[in-house]
């Protein structure tokens, strides 16, 4: 038999590829379909974030961490003005608390549903994404109705919100929540127990805790490799003490800990828990002002804080540097799909082409995030 | 442990390494460590039974004022559910400090953020090079007196 002739074969994956989620290239060393190497290279989507906020005032800021992780913009605002409240020493009233929990939790359920459908996109499963973004819809239309916009609110105010909640939001909620806890069977029956679905992704990818907590992965991501960690109970911020929720983790239910399809479960499992917050959450929202401890200038003391929240992907935290005037002297994001990414090439080496494709969206980053 | 018994068990072991501490400024405290010794320090923060600082949550770059730049470890122990912060200062004219990648691989992308955006080199980064900005982009944007580069590639830049 003549000998064949074999050589590494070197790739790139993206920019503009279906399967990166955004603007990412993947440099990849393959040895026939076996990955060697991948090495990312991101910025793509560099808007000078850091930059503008050194121009800007601190609430000009907001607009701007909308435009971060754009499916997710709620929390993002979210981390951003508690780090300026807690510098500035603001007490906010307990009915924005109380909105906020809401409106974060509906983010996260809407954020897991874009991951949940691009992913089983990615697996070949097209119908999943269909329903998925019906159900996301529904969310949209709800933070439409409250403050006018479907994706980049500017909702969050240092020190409240910028619109009072519409008189028939709690039954608008309540009526979604009712439409869409049976939906969430439905995707499992869908996807997560499919077959094919578990071959593609169980037993891949395999991110060990001590690797996890080395590299900084947090969110799902960590849980997904069997850390019972949550800011939200860990170090609870806003009001998450008051309601009773459990922290999903992997279970040795299918395939490995730390494998794609426990990153994937957990995410599931966490819109059932977000189901429960809102649930204790939206009947208890107490009468009060929503704009009543808004400060007429932001305009926090010299100092400086690192203030982190659980966002779905992970978590996020701004440090802030204040010099005393009216804008921040530094603002650094640090952003939790920049470090998970940065995961990627540990986890994908050995592993099938193909399988690659599914590691990555099982990661569920997204670029505006990681460029900024 | 507070971060007073942290400074001085810091303080204890590597003596000159470490700097001043930092109270009072609000919200955050925090210890100023020589930029030679931050790897050991980092490796004796993690390894240290009472400390068990197994996660770096941020590393920023800051351009402190117009002879200094600073680079800021934020770290977190999951083990023992406490935070601290870190400091480093180097001159503007010589930005060298020891890479933190051996404790904590986060620091790797993390580094070479700084890098790009500040122009601070970590000595021992495996990969140190631009992560945001093209590769062949003048200067570090994050630096209070950056001026932008008026063509890159034949484009004109500011608008």
């Amino acid at each position: 038999m003549p000998e064949v002739r074999t050589e590494e074969m070197l790739i790139n994956m993206g920019p503009q590829h279906p399967s990166t989620h955004g603007v990412l290239r993947l440099f990849l060393t393959l040895e026939g379909e076996i990955v060697k190497d991948v090495r990312p290279y991101i910025g793509y989507l560099h808007r000078c974030f850091e930059k503008h906020t050194e121009a800007m005032t601190y609430p000009q800021v907001i607009p701007y961490t909308d435009r971060m992780d754009y499916l997710n913009s709620m929390s993002n605002e979210w981390s951003y003005v508690l780090g300026l409240e807690k510098l500035m020493g603001i007490e906010v009233p307990e009915r924005v608390e109380y909105i906020r929990v809401v409106m974060a939790e509906l983010q996260r359920i809407a954020s897991h549903l874009v991951a949940l459908g691009t992913y089983g996109n990615d697996a070949g499963a097209f119908t999943p994404f269909l329903y998925s973004f019906i159900d996301r819809e529904k969310v949209l239309e709800l933070f439409e109705i409250t403050c006018g916009a479907r994706l980049l609110y500017n909702y969050f105010w240092v020190g409240g919100l910028s619109h009072d909640i519409p008189a028939n939001f709690q039954s608008k909620v309540k009526a979604f929540i009712k439409e869409f806890e049976p939906n969430i069977k439905m995707y499992n029956d869908l996807l997560s127990y499919n077959k094919i679905f578990i071959e593609r992704t169980a037993n891949t990818g395999i991110l060990p805790l001590d690797v996890a907590i080395n590299a900084g992965a947090t969110g799902p991501i960590l849980r997904a490799s069997g850390l019972k960690y949550d800011l939200r109970k860990d170090e609870p911020y806003s009001i998450y003490h008051k309601f009773d929720f459990e922290i999903p983790v992997a279970e040795q239910e299918v395939g490995t800990v730390g494998d794609s399809w426990n990153r994937y479960m957990v995410r599931i499992k966490e819109m059932v828990q977000s189901l429960r917050i809102i649930e204790q959450a939206i009947d208890n929202i107490p009468e009060g002002d929503v704009s009543s401890a808004v400060p007429k200038r932001v305009k926090p003391p010299v100092g400086e804080i690192y203030s982190r929240t659980e966002t779905p992907k992970g978590e996020l935290g701004y440090y802030i540097i204040s010099d005393g005037s009216l804008n921040p002297y530094r603002v650094k994001a640090r952003s939790p799909s920049f470090v998970n990414l940065s995961i990627l090439p540990k986890i994908s080496k050995g592993h099938m082409m193909a399988d690659l494709v599914m590691i990555l969206g099982s990661l569920d980053i997204v670029l505006g995030c990681i460029d900024r | 442990m507070d971060i007073n018994d942290v400074y001085n068990l810091l303080k204890k072991v590597f003596e000159d390494g470490i700097g001043e501490l930092k109270t009072g400024i609000p919200v955050e405290d925090c210890i100023y460590v020589e930029a030679g010794k931050i790897e050991a320090v980092c490796f004796f923060l993690r390894d240290e039974e009472r400390l068990q600082f197994d996660a770096l949550m941020c590393l920023s770059g800051v351009d402190k004022d117009k002879t200094t730049l600073t680079t800021v470890y934020h770290l977190y122990s999951y083990a023992l559910k406490h935070r601290l912060t870190i400091k480093v200062d180097v001159p503007k004219d010589n930005p060298v400090v020891q890479s933190v990648y051996q404790v904590w691989s986060t620091a790797e992308w993390h580094e070479r953020e700084s890098y790009d955006l500040l122009g601070i080199k970590y000595e021992g980064n495996p990969d140190l090079r631009r992560i945001l900005l093209p590769e062949d982009w003048e200067g570090h944007p994050l630096l209070k007196d950056y001026k932008v580069q008026e063509f890159y590639n034949g484009m004109k830049v500011p608008y």
